[in-house]
């Protein structure tokens, strides 16, 4: 407890660090997924390769793709950048098959009656469609969410700060506390992370009574 | 769009209209739904689209606001060619009610019956009065505005589904088979009201539905159809009972059905009771 106390600055600032990198990760893992998942819910015949290829995205190991990535945007190696692209790819590798399976979730008596209302296009899309798949997204986007906060302690291995540098400096200098304040601390954010999720679909879409 | 006069009185003319769909597969044959059909829907009248599954009764009342395009023919409203507008803009000034309901389940009550009047550009305080002025109209109640679709009844569903095709007032209204899924009481609740909207409002109306009773309760002109859209008879609902045009009218209508024989049975308050050849009872006997 008393390496907690003292070192309450380092502890906050890997904290920060690690919401720092993953949250922009998650949020453009979602964006990037929208578009691919309704692109594979559109194209049927396509819908097998989008998915599975960006489900490959998955098998990067991730420390070579952190050194890898690197050479490939010019950023330094020890950039934050490197761990959020990383981190987009696998949660795009994870939410794709759920945006699909939202939009295609939408019965088709719902889409007759949308287009015989007179919606059109983006608007339909934007107050139809994505709403009606937001539920299964929504699953989606809490895995990826608490698989993205665990994979961001990675980067500590490179000396990329996250909750992950408490684990490696704490692993280096045989301090337990240190350990368990990172593996905590994790834990808590992934738990406090999938709770504002849950509470924002609550608040996002009323009609579902049950969202899980 | 259209609500300028013209010459003629019918607002709507199909104009030998075809439809094929492509068979099942690649091999199998196209699928002909509606074939070679005219006939004309007058302005402010119901007619009804009657006929056993499959003739084409929601292939012909689709292509009237362009969700299904006829492979030949024309569909005229007010004398244009539909095909010349854009479908969107028509789709907007046409009400169209579907089997069940079809509400959009992410929207309230109230947003579902606004959807038409907000996409034609009112302002929310309009859209607000269409709402309440709707509801009153299908005699929901106004706290029933913030439910969702899933907390209510079918009949209810159905009522939003009216309400909402009429929300912004359109010249045309189109309805597939509406009332189905309601049980039989509030069915004729629903289609007294219906009888009554018309009324008021004087709204063309196209009905499908391959309940006969229904067809005669509410068509001005009742159109009866065999298989890929044939016209089998085109008459007001008393013309079609009195003088059916061929057995397949009179089938349709029941009237060589064996076991349509009635009897009467004197109730035990001395009534005359009219029961069907299964005893079920079918009404009472009056005296005109
Ligand atoms: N999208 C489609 N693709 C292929 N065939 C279709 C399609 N829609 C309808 N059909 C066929 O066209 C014919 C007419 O269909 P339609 O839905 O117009 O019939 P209906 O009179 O409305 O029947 P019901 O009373 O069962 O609703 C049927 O044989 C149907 O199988
Ligand atoms: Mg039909």
């Amino acid at each position: 407890m008393n390496w907690v106390t003292n070192n309450l600055e380092t502890i906050i600032s890997a904290l920060g660090w690690h919401v720092a990198l993953s949250v922009p990760a998650i949020v453009a893992a979602l964006l990037c997924s929208i578009p691919l998942g309704w692109l594979a819910h559109r194209l049927p015949r396509y819908s097998g390769p989008i998915i599975t290829g960006s489900g490959l995205l998955f098998a990067i190991p991730s420390l070579p793709l952190l050194i890898v990535l690197p050479v490939l945007t010019g950023a330094g190696m020890r950039d934050g950048s490197n761990v959020v692209i990383a981190l987009t790819l696998y949660g795009i590798a994870l939410l794709v098959r759920s945006v699909a399976d939202g939009f295609n979730s939408i019965s088709s008596e719902t889409r007759l009656a949308a287009t015989a209302l007179g919606y059109s296009g983006f608007r339909r899309f934007l107050t139809v469609e994505l709403p009606l798949a937001a539920p299964i997204i929504l699953t989606g986007l809490r895995v990826v969410t608490a698989s993205t906060i665990a994979l961001c302690t990675v980067g500590a291995v490179l000396g990329i700060p996250s909750l992950g540098t408490l684990f490696t400096d704490g692993f280096q200098r045989q301090i337990l506390a240190e350990i368990m304040t990172g593996i905590i601390l994790t834990l808590g954010l992934a738990g406090i992370c999938d709770a504002l999720l849950v509470v924002l679909g609550k608040l996002l879409m009323p009609w579902q009574k049950q969202v899980a | 769009m259209f609500n300028r006069k013209t010459a003629t009185s019918s607002m709507i003319s199909f104009e030998s209209v075809t439809k094929t769909y492509p068979g099942p597969s690649r091999s199998a044959a196209d699928v002909v739904a509606v074939r070679d059909t005219s006939f004309t829907v007058d302005t402010g009248t119901i007619t009804v689209l009657a006929g056993s599954s499959g003739c084409g009764k929601t292939t012909l009342l689709r292509m009237v606001n362009r969700m299904v395009a006829p492979t030949s023919g024309r569909v005229l409203i007010n004398g244009d060619d539909i095909a010349h507008m854009n479908p969107v803009q028509l789709r907007r000034k046409i009400g169209y009610v579907m089997q069940h309901a079809g509400l959009l389940p992410h929207k309230t009550v109230a947003e579902n019956i606004a959807v038409v009047p907000r996409l034609n550009g009112a302002s929310r305080t309009e859209a607000k009065r269409s709402v309440d002025r709707m509801l009153d109209m299908v005699e929901l109640p106004a706290d029933m505005a913030d439910r969702y679709p899933a907390e209510l009844s079918g009949g209810q569903a159905q009522r939003v589904g009216v309400a909402r095709a009429l929300a912004d007032e359109p010249r045309i209204l189109l309805m597939d088979e509406p009332f189905g899924a309601v049980d039989p009481l509030v069915r004729t609740g629903l289609q007294q009201q219906l009888v009554d909207i018309q009324h008021e409002l004087g709204t063309t109306m196209l009905f499908v539905t391959h309940d006969m009773s229904e067809a005669l309760r509410l068509g001005h002109q009742i159109i009866l159809l065999a298989e890929q859209g044939r016209i089998m008879q085109q008459d007001s609902p008393t013309k079609l009972v009195e003088q059916p045009a061929n057995a397949f009218v009179e089938d349709f209508l029941g009237l060589n059905a064996v076991d349509k024989t009635l009897r009467t049975r004197t109730t035990e308050d001395g009534r005359t009771m009219i029961v069907d050849a299964h005893g079920r009872p079918a009404g009472f006997l009056e005296q005109a």
